[in-house]
């Protein structure tokens, strides 16, 4: 089973790992996620690949520690093992070259456009990228979004750092400001991929969303990552996780994220009385 | 002739059961097996057909009679052995085949009474090996050097992965999930297979020789051209018809509705029926629907009522007699308390304040002319909607091919509903060097047949890959 080889916190509550996975290194591609499970009992998750290097064998991913599975995969270190890593999964973003790109990452959800952005720069785009979280302290990948961005715009919820403000101001302030944007990545929560939707709709500028719906098998399997895109209900496992953002109903994934939020905190609060006890 | 006489007085053994009682709230099997006089008992009803025709109604060909009358013998190892010999997973086939429509419905004593119980007695002699831990390796011939790949770790695969390796074979089978069974493992509940069963069938397998590498979907990542680029001289397709099916009506994708394999994966595969000792959640529905009257249907209602459901019902657009699900099935369900909506369909859901569903809008039907499966056609009757209350609904009304595969493996085709094209008798496809078998060639069947599928396929691979010179 994969092994963990390095561990970082990027802030208070996310982590990057690297992770060794020879044979998802070698055909991954930007917009594609892995499915892990930490233990025999645990929960099978869906974690963006933020980068991979080939030549190790390996794949980074970013997560945030919110529950159950993040806080014990958090609480893995370097040489221990994970009980199970699939991948890659999803279909890749599609990369060309649009003129000027927009990569607007909120919160954890840089690190998904992070990759984007990153091939989207290979490719000759003109990127322009705008990274957002609640306060200074929890921003991440600063310094790697703006190596991969031609300009790097930061904008935090407090004003703490950068803009004071959410990353859709910034994006609806370039679009008056008469920039020529011919496509935008948003990723992050989901209500802030919402207002971006609803601030480049007017502007008819293509925005491509990346979903983040609760998943179990990832392989088209089970039905239970469904979405509603254009009125067609779509799998975010095997049809995404990426999609026209203008055609996404917003409220049906809100809904469905929540379906466990009870057993989520019965797991969470369950897991901290085992841990008590210890 | 009095011999005969004497032995068709012993009336065929009755398995015990768990009581319903009892077993509405435990996920433990619900059959028992036979006890060894039993098993004694119904061996001896068995005539030793000169010309058996139950053997003939077996998809893998088990030596029955040959087996029975091992078990009459007393000698339950060497009976294992000898279904063995055609039959990879004994233990499995004893309880989910439907034997009264295949070997027992083909019994001579079934024409003037009941069939012997082939079935009970394969699980007998299956579980007395894997219970004395006697379980023996036959001598695998030399390496022949050819490798054969086998995507998907189900029963067609792991089927054709046994045959392979006793024939000298080297064999890798890739499983998309994190544990090989496919179907065996996250499908059929506990109740109905113990997955210590099919942990041990697999283990089997591994012991012959063949390897197992869980967490590989070939399609994504890895495709069927680099595992012939990687040396592999034959590729089996056993990847089941895993997509799942909706009905695509109004409210469909509210909170509280799942797919059959999504509810049955979360409680078995991710043991969702022991959280939060296991992370996975499923919802616990108090008042669940599911549509569909197959097995499927069946193993999702009784999963529910463990899970604590105060109203199960099935709710099936024809009537009882067209059900496809077991009879066994169907009146285990009954006992447990499980209710039944026969002649009604879903048109439209209702969600509550929360996008959870509250209701089911449904239909009431009636059959008309029989249609391309020989049922009769349910037709709407107009004006009679009604609603059913329900916290919970599950839509078993089947699944379809995962396109994953063909749509990456160039040359390999498909029918008008994506299933793969392959011979019957030897399950080769388009592509050469590639075969199919399972429900990824005829749709969603019963684990046998795949299994069958699987047999065919597997000697035409060994011819195959022995004329590669």
């Amino acid at each position: 089973m994969a092994a963990i080889l390095e561990k970082k916190y990027l802030s208070s509550n996310v982590v990057e790992m690297v992770l060794e996975a020879p044979h998802i290194a070698a055909t991954r591609r930007a917009g594609q996620f892995v499915v892990l499970m930490t233990d025999e009992k645990g929960e099978r998750i869906p974690l963006t690949i933020v980068d991979s290097d080939t030549r190790k064998g390996t794949v980074t991913i970013i997560y945030q520690v919110v529950g159950k599975t993040t806080t014990c995969l958090a609480d893995m270190n370097p040489g221990d093992r994970l009980y199970s890593l699939l991948g890659p999964l999803g279909r890749p973003t599609e990369i060309k070259n649009f003129g000027t790109a927009v990569c607007v990452g909120g919160g954890v959800g840089i690190g998904v456009v992070y990759p984007i952005a990153r091939a989207l720069k290979e490719t000759g785009n003109r990127v322009i990228s705008i990274i957002g979280a609640r306060t200074r302290d929890i921003l991440i990948l600063e310094e790697a979004m703006s190596k991969t961005s031609d300009r790097l715009v930061v904008a935090t919820d407090d004003g703490s750092y950068g803009v004071k403000g959410f990353v859709s101001q910034v994006l609806q302030d370039l679009i008056d400001s008469g920039e020529e944007i011919n496509h935008v990545f948003a990723v992050g929560p989901v209500p802030m991929m919402r207002v971006i939707c609803e601030v480049t709709r007017p502007h008819e500028i293509e925005t491509v969303v990346s979903l983040n719906p609760i998943m179990v098998d990832a392989t088209g399997m089970c039905g239970a990552c469904r979405v509603s895109v254009g009125n067609a209900t779509k799998l975010a496992c095997v049809d995404g996780p990426e999609f026209d953002g203008h055609q996404v109903d917003f409220d049906l994934l809100t809904n469905r994220l929540r379906m466990y939020y009870r057993e989520e905190k019965e797991s969470m609060e369950d897991f901290r009385c085992r841990c008590d006890g210890k | 002739m009095e011999n005969n006489k004497k032995r068709e007085k012993v009336p065929r053994q009755i398995m015990p059961e768990q009581d319903p009682a009892a077993r509405g709230t435990n996920f433990d099997e619900v059959p028992l097996g036979y006890t060894e006089e039993q098993a004694l008992a119904e061996a001896s009803r068995c005539l030793h057909c000169k010309k058996p025709l139950c053997v003939s109604g077996c998809p893998v060909e088990v030596d029955i009679p040959g087996f029975i009358k091992l078990v009459s013998e007393r000698e339950y190892a060497s009976a294992a052995r000898r279904i063995k010999e055609t039959n990879n997973l004994p233990a499995v086939c004893g309880r989910v085949c439907p034997q009264e429509s295949q070997c027992e419905e083909l019994c001579v004593l079934g024409k003037k009474g009941e069939p012997v119980a082939i079935g009970r007695l394969e699980r007998f002699v299956a579980d007395y090996e894997q219970s004395t831990g006697d379980v023996s390796i036959p001598a695998i011939p030399t390496s022949t050097g050819k490798r054969i790949a086998v995507v998907g770790a189900g029963p067609a695969g792991l089927t054709l992965a046994g045959d392979l390796v006793k024939l000298g074979h080297g064999v890798t089978v890739f499983e998309g999930l994190h544990k090989p069974g496919g179907v065996l493992i996250y499908g059929i509940p506990e109740f109905r297979l113990p997955k210590d069963i099919v942990e041990a069938e697999v283990e089997y397998l591994v012991r012959l020789g063949a390897e197992i590498r869980t967490d590989m979907v070939i399609g994504r990542g890895k495709t069927v051209d680099d595992l012939f680029a990687e040396g592999y001289d034959a590729v089996f397709l056993g990847v089941g018809a895993g997509a799942p099916v909706f009905m695509d009506i109004p409210g469909e994708n509210l909170s509280g509705i799942y797919s059959a394999n999504e509810y049955l994966t979360r409680s078995n595969l991710m043991k969702a029926y022991r959280f939060p000792e296991f992370d996975t959640p499923v919802a616990r529905g108090k008042r669940v629907a599911v549509l569909g009257g197959g097995n499927v249907s069946m193993d999702s209602v009784r999963t529910a009522l463990r899970l604590g459901a105060k109203q199960a019902t099935i709710v099936y657009r024809r009537t009882e007699a067209e059900m496809p699900a077991r009879r066994e099935e169907v009146h285990h369900a009954i006992e447990e308390g499980v209710q039944f909506q026969f002649l009604t369909n879903p048109v439209e859901y209702i969600g509550n304040e929360r996008g959870w569903v509250r209701g089911m809008k449904c239909i009431r039907m009636e059959l008309g002319e029989p249609d391309d499966s020989g049922r009769r056609r349910p037709i709407p009757i107009k004006d009679s909607e009604f609603i059913i209350e329900v916290d919970m609904v599950v839509v078993a009304i089947g699944t379809t091919a995962n396109p994953v595969i063909p749509a990456t493996t160039p040359g390999l085709e498909t029918n008008r509903w994506g299933y793969i094209t392959a011979q019957e008798e030897t399950g080769e496809t388009s592509r050469t060097g590639v075969f199919a078998g399972g429900d990824i060639v005829t749709g969603s069947a019963t684990v046998i047949l795949a299994m069958g599928a699987a047999k065919k396929a597997a000697r035409a691979i060994d011819e195959y890959v022995r004329g590669l010179g």
